[in-house]
């Protein structure tokens, strides 16, 4: 199984196990990683699920989609490296990303 | 303050349980208000994902929220509740056995046999954008919604966002304001392509500013705006003179007053009785997403159920000197009479 780092905005670091096809929202909230709401539940539609991909896998993550970059209007503190974790789904060639979450969802 | 209103049943929340439980407050002729938050009916429904599909609503294999939420209106139309819209519950409080005195934001006030709380994650309010120091000015320089434009008249305007919201009070409050800088984290808008024309006119013209960055500085005292910095993608700040600054982020559920009605909570969650879905307050109920017990599920489904159980209790505080007869839609003939079927 892949794995995922989280990596909190006062610096806790979370490594776990991600399914793949899960989404790196979904894995977060199985593993009750803290600074992620998801507060829609995976829809795209609330921007509280923000991350900031670590620079070293932006590329491997790609850009997000043209509702996804929607949605980043919504969300506060957005970088350019920044995704909605609902929208990023886990793969093989995902294994060992590194994600950093905010400290602020909106809520 | 305005008359009375007096009902049966005041619902708090017109998502899908709260709309739900009309019908089934209709089938025992109890007439329900409900009161939201929103400007529309739906809930979660129709303000997160009204094109999303739901796939556990029973002997529904698929449909959309908003399917769902109109399908429930034309459901309770035989019912005849009447809601009202765009307003909060501020304060809820025992006045009779059981009696309760509801008042709004709006000024209104309510008298009801029985209330039932279908608030499910809590009130849609508009998120707050974390900006060190922003607290001392909000409701005074710093407004998440425009209730009268001519506040703003001849005043030097912020108007942060870029979607519908966003770009309708860029293109209202424009031609009033002293002069108006519209912040959008990049140059592209989600909003209607129209509104973005005009809004790029007006640029183009001279009358108005677009700046492309994120705030993250407020300068002022005692509530007063007098500045706000605005740093580009490239990092460069730009500070632009304001009086009052506009955030239009969206939504967000806060638990609101709730938390203010005399109910012990449990996480933020009501804990109610599973034969009643009333609460320790006699009288007063909580359905859906926002109540708490063993085995519970935030599910629709569960919601609708919990309705059901609720306004069988219900029926007592509304007719107390009646004994409630079960019956069934597909049998009898009164309820088939109250649905306009009979």
């Amino acid at each position: 199984m892949p794995k995922i780092t989280f990596i909190e905005h006062d610096g806790a670091k979370h490594t776990v196990e991600a399914e793949i096809g899960s989404t790196v929202m979904e894995t977060a909230l199985r593993n009750q990683i803290g600074g992620i709401v998801a507060e829609c539940g995976g829809a795209c539609t609330c921007a509280t699920c923000l991350v900031h991909v670590d620079e070293a896998w932006s590329a491997k993550v790609g850009p997000p989609s043209a509702e996804e970059e929607d949605m980043l209007d919504f969300a506060f503190e957005v970088k350019p490296t920044s995704r909605l974790s609902c929208q990023v789904k886990v793969t093989e060639e995902l294994d060992g990303l590194v994600v950093h979450t905010p400290a602020y969802q909106g809520r | 303050m305005s008359e009375t209103i007096k009902t049966d049943v005041l619902i708090i929340g017109a998502g899908p349980v709260g709309l739900f439980a009309v019908f089934e407050l209709g089938l025992l002729d109890i007439k329900a208000h409900l009161v939201d938050i929103l400007d529309k009916v739906g809930g979660q429904c129709a303000e997160l994902y009204p094109e999303k599909p739901i796939y556990d609503i029973p002997a529904v294999p698929m449909i959309s929220g908003q399917g769902l939420v109109d399908a429930l209106k034309q459901q309770i139309k035989p019912f005849n509740p009447t809601f009202h819209l765009g307003e909060m519950v501020v304060t809820l409080e025992k006045i009779g056995d059981p009696l309760f005195r509801v008042t709004t934001d709006r000024g209104k006030l309510f008298e009801a046999k029985a209330v039932a709380i279908a608030a499910g994650g809590g009130s849609f309010q508009p998120k707050r954008p974390p900006i060190n120091g922003i607290e001392p000015y909000e409701g005074k320089s710093v407004h998440y919604a425009v209730r009268k434009m001519d506040v703003f008249r001849n005043k030097r305007l912020l108007i942060v966002g870029g979607g519908d919201s966003a770009l309708d009070w860029t293109l209202n409050l424009q031609p009033i304001a002293k002069r108006l800088t519209l912040v959008h984290r990049r140059d592209e808008f989600r909003s209607a392509p129209d509104s973005v024309n005009k809004m790029r006119a007006l640029v183009a013209s001279g009358a108005m500013d677009l700046k492309i960055g994120q705030v993250t500085l407020l300068e002022g005292s005692d509530g007063q705006l007098a500045a706000a910095s605005i740093k580009g993608s490239d990092g460069a700040i730009t500070r632009v003179e304001c009086d009052a600054m506009l955030p239009f982020f969206g939504l967000t559920m806060k638990l609101g007053t709730v938390a203010d009605w005399g109910l012990k909570l449990e996480n933020n969650l009501i804990p109610v009785d599973t034969g009643t879905f009333e609460t320790a307050i006699p009288g007063l109920f909580a359905i859906g997403d926002i109540n708490t017990y063993p085995g519970k599920l935030k599910l629709i489904l569960s919601g609708f159920h919990e309705g059901a159980l609720m306004a069988q209790k219900a029926y007592h505080y509304v007719y107390p000197e009646k004994r409630l007869v079960f019956q069934y839609t597909t049998s009898s003939t009164s309820l088939q009479k109250k649905l306009g079927v009979a």
